[in-house]
């Protein structure tokens, strides 16, 4: 059952193979049974859950269902879930039950899908091995000894394991996409403004950008279906139409212009892994695309231009944090700096608390010029680097991430080289464009992840790519074998 | 580029973060790094570029100026940390 995708469980659904009550219990049941290996789940909503199925049941017997009614999902702890615990995996926000609903969760709940639970993650988004979260580290189901990545480690563990048919997460730096990698899922970070930001707890919002975590490119396709699209209550959402995005899913590929970046496949990538992505663009040059070589000469700046932006950014969104209308409150606090002080010094961890020094130092008064607005030009020059290369190009391939999944507790106390985890995945951020991980093959036994970058607001070609190599291959099907 | 106590003790003030002195070495090294890391941009030539704030360029929306939340103070407060009559409770501030 855990192993159908999404379109085999709404057929199974809708002609009566199986109710949701029973296959939202299955998934319960294998949560319950290995959850305490890897850590994905912070909070498992197993009375919402059967509500909900009972609900989706009841449409489907009354034939109103869509086609993700009764599909089980689990959220990434990131999304406010009204009446739900939703703690960003940090200490501040461990008592913080949502009086709201994100926009994401609303129009997924609108679809008839059911919560299964919400998942692990670094805490406040920040991090790529999602050891800093406040409810300890998650573990990678292909092998427990490593990380699975992060920030959205929890939503990509609970995939890898089939703890979940699909998941949302979101991607600031290279959250969906690196831990996709890491754990063999196909990850889509959508173009910024394509999917609403309410109700996402807001890390570096000029970046956020929310998208699935699921088994296949079809499987994305039908749940970004349903979290895309404007909403006037995120002031960056783009008012633009929601295509279908399962309609080019077939379309051929012959044709297809694939640019290969040079400063994607020099120093410091992986020669195994490097390998493993060639293999993959050689299937996609048997299935008729052009390969070219292409330059994105400010790559070099990526990482530094993020290290600035995404902690001004979250030194600014964080300050809500303060201990006075919601969140952790210091015990008898003498006055009111000591309240925030003491509130924030223990509410935060200290990955969390290094980002907002950070960003509290470069948008400080006499810094802001030579740190924030530097910063914010360099970042016009990576985004026209990819202006540029679109010129000549349809989609730009590489690997997602550097290596293959690290182990825990390798580079949690050296942070600049936990940064350069996200080397490949940040530019496509910093320019707000599309990028998709997917499964390419194995280096001992441990999963490597091909990034296939678009054009704006190109989410469709790229899940069309995506799904033609997975027509081809069936490295998204294969699962470890310790969650069989 | 090097941070020393003081900075960073002057830092964690302006972000009101209580900061324990023992962790404040590690805290000099590692944000020390992190600036030596962004010192880089330094080296790009950025005459001319303009900064960018916004991945498209977009520029905000204007709505009508008209009431569309509806008033939730009690949900609001009911997870707030202290509240009384509706206000939310913090150390006294005026003597």
């Amino acid at each position: 059952m855990h192993n159908k995708s999404l379109s085999e469980l709404s057929a199974s659904l809708h002609n009566g193979e199986f109710s949701s009550v029973e296959l939202t219990q299955h998934y319960l049941d294998r949560i319950n049974a290995h959850n305490s290996d890897i850590n994905a789940f912070i909070t498992i909503c197993d009375d919402l859950a059967l509500e909900q199925a009972k609900a989706a049941d009841l449409q489907l017997q009354q034939k109103t269902a869509g086609i993700l009614t009764g599909i089980p999902l689990a959220h990434k702890d990131i999304f406010c879930t009204q009446g739900v615990l939703t703690s960003c995996a940090s200490k501040m926000l461990a008592n913080f039950v949502s009086p709201y609903n994100a926009t994401v969760v609303e129009k997924i709940n609108a679809a008839g899908m059911v919560t299964l639970g919400k998942t692990n993650m670094d805490e406040f988004a920040m991090g790529s091995s999602n050891e800093t979260s406040f409810y300890g580290a998650v573990k990678n189901p292909w092998d427990t000894n490593r990380v699975p990545g992060g920030s959205s480690g929890g939503s990509a563990a609970a995939m890898a394991a089939r703890l979940a048919p699909i998941a949302t997460g979101t991607d600031t730096g290279g959250s969906i996409r690196q831990p996709a990698s890491l754990c063999n899922l196909t990850g889509l970070k959508p173009t910024y403004g394509r999917v609403s930001r309410y109700g996402m707890i807001a890390f570096a919002s000029s970046l956020d950008q929310a998208g699935p975590m699921a088994k296949s490119a079809e499987d994305a396709a039908l749940l970004l279906n349903v979290m895309s699209g404007f909403d006037k209550r995120d002031s960056t959402s783009v008012e633009r139409d929601v295509p279908d995005y399962t309609a080019d899913l077939n379309n051929s590929i012959k044709g297809l212009r694939i640019g290969l970046p040079k400063e994607y496949f020099g120093e410091g990538l992986d020669p195994n892994v490097a390998a493993t992505v060639d293999a993959a663009i050689k299937v996609y040059e048997s299935l008729g695309a052009t390969i070219k070589e292409i330059t994105l000469p400010n790559s070099h700046l990526a990482i530094p231009t993020y290290y600035v932006v995404a902690p001004a950014e979250c030194s600014s969104n964080l300050s809500r944090m303060d201990g006075v209308r919601f969140g952790h409150r210091c015990e008898n606090p003498k006055d009111l700096t000591d309240l925030y002080q003491r509130s924030r010094g223990e509410g935060f961890g200290d990955e969390v608390k290094r980002r907002i020094l950070v960003g509290a130092y470069a948008l400080s008064a006499g810094y802001y010029d030579a740190y924030y607005l530097k910063a914010q030009q360099c970042r016009r020059l990576i985004s026209n680097d990819f202006k540029q290369a679109f010129d000549d190009v349809d989609v730009i391939m590489g690997p997602t991430a550097p290596t293959t999944a690290f182990k825990l507790g390798d580079k949690k106390d050296d942070p600049i080289a936990m940064y350069l985890a996200d080397i490949y995945t940040i530019s496509t951020n910093l320019a707000g464009l599309p990028g998709i991980s997917i499964p390419a093959g194995f280096v001992d036994g441990l999963p490597v992840g091909l990034q296939i970058i678009g054009n704006y607001f190109d989410e469709a070609r790229l899940l069309n790519v995506a799904h033609r190599y997975q027509q081809t291959t069936d490295w998204h099907t294969q699962t470890p074998a310790a969650f069989k | 580029m090097s941070l020393d106590k003081t900075d960073v003790e002057q830092i964690a003030y302006l972000a009101r973060l209580a900061i324990d002195d023992n962790d404040i070495p590690s805290y000099v090294r590692e944000l020390s790094n992190i600036f030596d890391l962004v010192e880089q941009l330094g080296e790009a030539d950025t005459s001319n570029i303009s900064p960018m704030a916004h991945p498209l360029d977009a520029h905000q929306r204007l709505r009508p100026d008209v009431v569309t939340e509806t008033n939730q103070r009690e949900l609001f407060q009911s997870i707030a940390p202290e509240t009384q009559d509706g206000i939310y409770l913090v150390p006294q501030v005026i003597e």
